[in-house]
């Protein structure tokens, strides 16, 4: 399984580690530490998203390790920048947390802005924990969205759930609120609730989110027991920015980080890590349902220097 | 970060006050707040070396405008620089091929594109007299062919009952056939999201294109795209040919720095940015305004601009002059306070103010304002004669004014006596033109 796992990451982290790590590796083969071999390497990770305040903090990790003589070749430049990279991530995230699932219904809500992969994830998770043996119930809480009703649906369908919908336009919360109850009353493990992509910037439907969140908390003590922003990979540093907004209003508990099989680096997580402390709980490697992955600090950034 | 560039300039430039030229010497602290700030915003790493070489080379040896203090000339230069690069003037869909006109969009999965589809047919049929026909050529997102069809609905326009089973290819060619037998001019295509890197689904989008020759394949790029904007895009245009860029989701607070990275490194202008979730919520991309907010200072630049116009050079010189001949009257100051009131708001206004972000955050605005009125409300009660010669101004004069005016005597009384003493202040201060009249002219509404 772990070889397996180990594989499936790899292979979808191929494009990232091709166009980013391994030239960053074949930059410092047979150099020197310069002061311009640190440049590229600065320049590397801020072509990653990682951002400017997490890439300065690195570079000083960096820079600390330097050898006083510039005889030392700079070939172990990737492991010591890896290991600094894990550091940063692991800072709050000293083990993979796997939800318990102590209660029932265990409440997973799903948030994030527009088009960041928050019904799909839902999908691949449902399949997840239905695969465990877990009575699974979705929730359609994005009554915006014109078919969005209708995709989490699909999903459904799909991985053989129920999911309970209002027609479009109707109240979330109250969408909600029936979720609640019918997981109730249907003894669900793990009830996923889908909420409308909205931006961080947007007074009125941050209200929205926190009004569903009073909705579940008042129909279940301790729940949602946990609240997921869902983030693209391709997001530059705006990703700090809502982690930060979604953090402050919805008390987020854990990230996950979509489409990770492009050529986007994901390097923004660093920065939230670093930021908020908010840890990564899976990262999307793929379309299909294995490609949903917890997250794990030290694979993470093996996969991304893996030659 | 709005603020924090601001300052961080005004720190910067502190030490270059009353020199007039930028200087290679000055500059590189100001090119590396710069540099910050469009890392910041997302801009490509590559671009932003590329931008501040030529920003450098624009502004060394750069006579510093009267009106500006060289830390806002400096803004100035790069933000016309950065609005250069992003296309400079707004440029309009064109749309001149035999109908019907067939536009293909594409991108990465949760861009916006099935959302921008309808708001372009929308504008399209709006502001172009067109006639569109939505074409849902996404047969893999579940339930991506029902969003298009109810958004064709809000929009009352026809939707081709595309069939999930079918290649996306066939699709698009029976589509085709169908506007044209129901006399549609426009042909808009929603494709799948995939990545750049997915050579099989790349291909089906080349296939697509063989099969219904688009007259335009627009690149969907979500705005708050980091630095992989310019892998996603050139992918995309090295295997089909973009002719142009929407930039979505502007409405939200990322700065949209991938707009620049795109246009410098794949060369296709940006057209339209999406802002807001509602249909109508599209606008014509006007590259000065993503400029400023790259920069993160679309209001202060945009006062540079106002100070620009109603200062113009000319207009300081003489008022230079008239300082330096010792004629500066009320009737100039009236003149001073109309231009001022042309500009915006006193909040705003002090903000432009170098180092005036503290004083507009001292000062009640609103109260300004109001005196600014009583002041002008005063002089505008005053004869021509009054104003020209204060000297003149007795008692009984002074009565009639503050009754004209609304105001008291005691109100007239402090305004001569601020203007004597400004008056007073100009003529030692007379050297340094308009700006530091700005500079050190005290706040003569208390």
């Amino acid at each position: 399984m772990a070889g397996s796992f180990f594989q499936r990451l790899k292979d979808g982290l191929t494009k990232s580690r091709e166009t980013w790590v391994q030239k960053v590796g074949s930059i410092f083969e047979n150099q020197q530490w310069t002061e311009q071999t640190l440049e590229v390497m600065e320049e590397s990770l801020l072509t990653a998203d990682v951002g400017v305040k997490a890439t300065q903090k690195l570079m000083d990790v960096m820079r600390k390790h330097t050898p006083s003589a510039s005889e030392e070749l700079t070939e172990d430049m990737p492991t010591r920048l890896r290991q600094a990279m894990v550091g940063m991530l692991q800072a709050s995230n000293t083990e993979p947390k796997v939800p318990p699932l102590s209660v029932r219904p265990w409440v997973i809500l799903f948030l994030g802005v527009n088009g960041v992969g928050k019904t799909t994830t839902i999908g691949k998770l449902a399949a997840h924990y239905k695969a465990d043996g877990k009575k699974v119930l979705l929730v359609a809480g994005d009554t915006f969205r014109a078919a969005a009703v209708e995709q989490l649906e699909v999903w459904g369908q799909r991985v053989g759930v129920d999911t309970i919908k209002h027609r479009a336009g109707a109240d979330p919360s109250a969408v909600v609120y029936d979720g609640m109850q019918a997981a109730k009353s249907r003894k669900i493990d793990v009830l996923l609730i889908d909420t409308a992509g909205r931006l961080h910037t947007k007074g009125h439907l941050i209200e929205e989110l926190k009004k569903i969140r009073r909705v579940i908390a008042r129909e279940h003590d301790g729940a949602p027991q946990e609240t997921l922003l869902v983030l693209d990979a391709t997001t530059g540093q705006n990703g700090l920015q809502q982690a930060k907004v979604f953090k402050e209003t919805t008390n987020i508990t854990g990230i996950v980080l979509t489409k990770l099989d492009g050529t986007a680096k994901g390097g923004v997580i660093i920065s939230i890590q670093e930021d908020l402390g908010v840890p990564v709980r899976y990262i999307g490697i793929g379309e299909d349902v294995e490609d949903l992955q917890p997250f794990e600090p030290v694979r993470f950034v093996q996969a991304l220097f893996e030659k | 970060m709005f603020e924090s560039l601001t300052e961080k300039l005004e720190l910067t430039f502190k030490r270059l006050r009353g020199q007039g030229k930028i200087s290679e010497k000055n500059i590189d602290d100001a090119l590396r707040d710069v540099r910050l700030a469009l890392l910041e915003a997302d801009v490509h790493v590559k671009v932003v070396k590329t931008f501040l070489e030529s920003v450098k080379a624009k502004s060394l040896g750069q006579e510093v405008l009267q009106s500006l203090t060289p830390e806002q000339h400096f803004l100035k230069i790069v933000r016309d620089e950065l609005t250069g690069l992003l296309g400079g003037e707004y440029r309009e869909l064109d749309l001149k091929a035999a109908p019907p006109v067939v536009i293909m969009l594409v991108g990465l999965q949760g861009s916006g594109k099935t959302t921008t589809l309808a708001k372009l047919a929308r504008y399209l049929k709006k502001h172009q007299k067109r006639t569109p026909y939505l074409v849902p050529a996404d047969v893999y997102r579940p339930a991506a062919i029902d969003q298009v069809k109810i958004l064709g609905q809000e929009l009352e326009l026809p939707v081709y009952d595309s069939n999930p089973q079918t290649s996306p290819v066939v699709i698009c060619k029976q589509a085709l056939q169908e506007a044209k037998k129901r006399f549609c001019d426009l042909l808009l295509i929603d494709t799948a999201g995939r990545l750049h890197i997915d050579a099989e689904l790349m291909q089906e989008l080349a296939t697509i294109k063989g099969a219904v020759n688009p007259h335009h394949i627009l690149f969907i790029a979500d705005a708050m795209t980091g630095q992989d904007a310019v892998n996603q895009a050139m992918g995309f245009d090295q295997q089909l040919g973009l002719t142009g860029v929407v930039l979505t989701k502007l409405d939200g607070d990322a700065r949209g720095g991938a707009a620049l990275s795109i246009r410098e490194m794949v060369g296709k202008p940006i057209l339209f940015a999406g802002m807001g979730e509602k249909l109508d919520a599209l606008d014509p991309f006007y590259p000065d305004r993503l400029a400023s907010r790259i920069l993160g200072m679309g209001d202060v630049l945009s006062l540079i601009d106002k100070v620009q116009q109603n200062f113009e050079q000319k207009e300081s010189e003489r008022l230079q002059k008239v300082i330096q001949k010792q004629q500066f009257t009320l009737e100039e100051f009236q003149l001073q306070l109309q231009q001022i009131k042309k500009m915006g708001s006193m909040g705003s206004l002090l903000e432009l103010i170098p180092g005036g972000k503290k004083l507009a955050s001292q000062v009640d605005a609103d109260k300004a304002e109001n005196e600014l009125r009583r002041v002008e409300a005063i002089i505008n009660s005053m004869t021509l004669q009054e104003r020209r010669s204060p000297a003149i101004l007795n008692g009984s004069r002074r009565r009639r004014i503050a009754q004209g005016s609304g105001t008291t005597v005691t109100d007239v009384n402090r305004l001569i006596k601020q203007f004597m003493e400004m008056k007073k202040m100009m003529q030692r201060v007379s050297k340094g033109g308009m700006k530091s009249l700005f500079n050190r002219m005290p706040n003569p509404f208390h």
